[in-house]
């Protein structure tokens, strides 16, 4: 029996070590840096410098609010394009399934950033797509680059298979005999719909919602290149304080301040959707 | 697949209606599978939009509109020093962290689902916490470490930092598969005088083998595409991510899509191969009534 726990933390230390030096011990050491004043002529001292932390919610509030508004806008639409995707895939994809499966995971198979550029290719001012649009009068103003819009797009683009893996993966599950048993029992089709698969695909949906969320907010690929001067999210002021301006303590603190804010967004959600689909060993139905 | 069948049937013993009621009775009955279809060809449309422009002769030093039909970029796709420098770069940076990656989060996966041990939630939450954080907090926090303890800046931070972020979706593949088999297929080898040891190789591992496989691919693709933690912790040094991100700036070679298209046709044919190879073995152990699940 002991021989058989040795095993256990044998197995588990070396990957939960690594995790420890290389995410924890990180974590622990950015909210010091945060605390730090100076600047990088005269060196950084730690100082329990809260400035930065006040600064944080004064200077860049703006970003802060655009970051998380975009974030929720391109989930609610990503769920939207994702579930009825996803559905179709599952119930009706046949044999086909594992194919439409991977053509959904297509995307990740080329580069993130030029995957964004070919959006910059189809919306920029000369493109044949911008000019039908503006001779149906669809857009306002002539361009889409550069705009709200296009940032929430590229957003909702990038994150979507994030949101149709799990959708799937949690419809795949539904045993097909309830939505049977429903409709034997005189359901229309449209009522079995949503008072058998909808309800029983919450995990899914709770946990692809995170997962496009999450990582939306601290997002700023998109924003650099599909947006302009007015679409900058916290992610680009974090970037350019850390790698440009070498602002360091200022940046930690607005890296830590987004990650408390969406560890708080996140833990509020979850109590409201009731579910337990992120934590232990329901994340499995996602692998 | 059940319900065509079941629509198949019904079609015939409904009474005879016009033209457009037809028409609308179609549209009902194909309306998901058309979505489906206009969905993924959204979801496409982008790569085809790369493919097609690798082939184009640009008017000036973006890539961003066609000025005509060239396949000079493909007979010259590694004529670029610096960007088939940064493609090395990233192949070995994802060959490296993704086997790294898979060996240790197959360990903490095994550990997980198989044994008990003071520590385990935390163990959960360290697999999943890294997912769940943004990157850029991921990558920032990272770089202040590095600067912190005065870690020099390079191909060797970037290992570190893929190795780490890929843990948790190795661990995840894996258990996944660790905990849908039957575990009585271990208990049988242990009762049959297997050591542990034994029951592992013989058992275990060429059960898991497909989720391991599974676990190098997409550590290898993630490693692969990543540009948010790379370019906290990259230095000097360059992926092609990174690499494309700088040109950006100052003119995008059409190389660049030669090698996206590379890398994309090179992926989706292994994942081709994955999901035809995991059909035929489904198909073989049915048979076989080795697994009762499917």
């Amino acid at each position: 029996m002991i021989r058989r726990r040795l095993t256990g933390y044998a197995l588990v230390l070396p990957g939960a070590v690594w995790l420890a030096i290389f995410f924890v011990v990180p974590m622990y050491l950015m909210w010091r840096l945060s605390l730090n004043s100076g600047s990088v002529e005269t060196g950084f001292h730690f100082s329990w410098d809260w400035a930065n932390y006040h600064e944080a919610f004064t200077l860049y509030d703006t970003q802060f609010f655009r970051s998380f508004y975009y974030a929720a806008i391109a989930t609610l639409i990503a769920l939207a394009v994702a579930y009825p995707l996803a559905y179709g895939i599952a119930f009706h994809g046949g044999r086909f399934k594992h194919l439409l499966l991977l053509l959904v995971l297509a995307p990740f198979l080329t580069t993130y950033l030029i995957r964004t550029l070919a959006w910059e290719t189809i919306l920029n001012d000369q493109s044949p797509a911008v000019h039908l649009l503006n001779d149906l009068g669809l857009i306002s103003g002539g361009r889409v680059l550069g705009t709200t819009g296009a940032v929430i797009a590229g957003i909702t683009y990038n994150f979507l298979p994030f949101m149709v893996l799990p959708v799937f993966a949690s419809l795949e599950t539904i045993d097909r005999r309830y939505v049977e048993a429903a409709q034997d029992l005189y359901a229309s089709p449209r009522t079995a719909f949503w008072r058998i698969v909808v309800p029983l695909s919450a995990p899914g949906i709770v946990a692809g919602s995170l997962l496009t969320f999450i990582p939306a907010v601290g997002d700023y690929i998109n924003a650099n290149f599909l947006g302009g001067p007015n679409n900058r999210m916290i992610g680009n002021v974090v970037q350019g304080l850390y790698l440009t301006e070498r602002n360091y303590p200022m940046a930690a603190s607005l890296s830590f301040v987004l990650m408390a804010l969406i560890t708080v967004v996140v833990t509020i959600y979850l109590r409201l959707a009731g579910s337990r689909a992120l934590t232990g060993d329901d994340l499995s139905e996602l692998g | 697949m059940s319900s065509d069948a079941a629509i198949a049937v019904e079609a015939p013993a409904r009474p005879q209606v016009g033209a457009p009621a037809r028409a609308l009775a179609w549209l009902r009955r194909n309306g998901i599978r058309i979505y489906v279809g206009c969905a993924i060809a959204y979801l496409l449309l982008p790569i085809a939009v790369i493919i097609l422009f690798s082939f184009n002769e640009p008017t000036g030093r973006y890539n961003l509109t066609w000025g005509g039909f060239s396949a000079d970029a493909w007979l010259h796709a590694f004529s670029i020093t610096g960007l088939t420098e940064a493609l090395v770069n990233s192949l070995k940076l994802a060959a490296l962290s993704s086997i790294a990656a898979t060996v240790l989060g197959t360990g903490m996966a095994l550990a997980l689902v198989r044994h008990r041990f003071f520590g385990r939630r935390v163990a959960n939450l360290l697999v999943i916490l890294p997912m769940t954080s943004p990157e850029i907090v991921v990558g920032s926090a990272l770089l202040s470490f590095f600067l912190i303890t005065g870690v020099a800046l390079g191909f060797q931070t970037l290992a570190l930092a893929h190795i780490m972020f890929s843990i948790g979706f190795a661990a995840i593949v894996v258990r996944s598969r660790l905990v849908s088999f039957d575990r009585s297929l271990e208990d049988a080898a242990a009762d049959l005088g297997a050591g542990p040891l034994t029951t592992f190789r013989l058992i275990t591992l060429p059960l898991i083998a497909p989720a391991i496989g599974g676990a190098i691919f997409l550590c290898f693709v993630i490693s692969l595409d990543d540009f948010v933690v790379s370019n906290f912790n990259s230095g000097t040094t360059l992926t092609f991510p990174l690499y494309v991100f700088g040109a950006s700036q100052r003119g995008i070679p059409v190389q660049v899509n030669v090698i996206a298209t590379m890398l994309f046709a090179g992926t989706l044919l292994v994942g081709l191969l994955a999901v035809l190879f995991s059909r035929r073995r489904r198909r073989a152990q049915e048979g076989a009534e080795l697994e009762p699940r499917a």
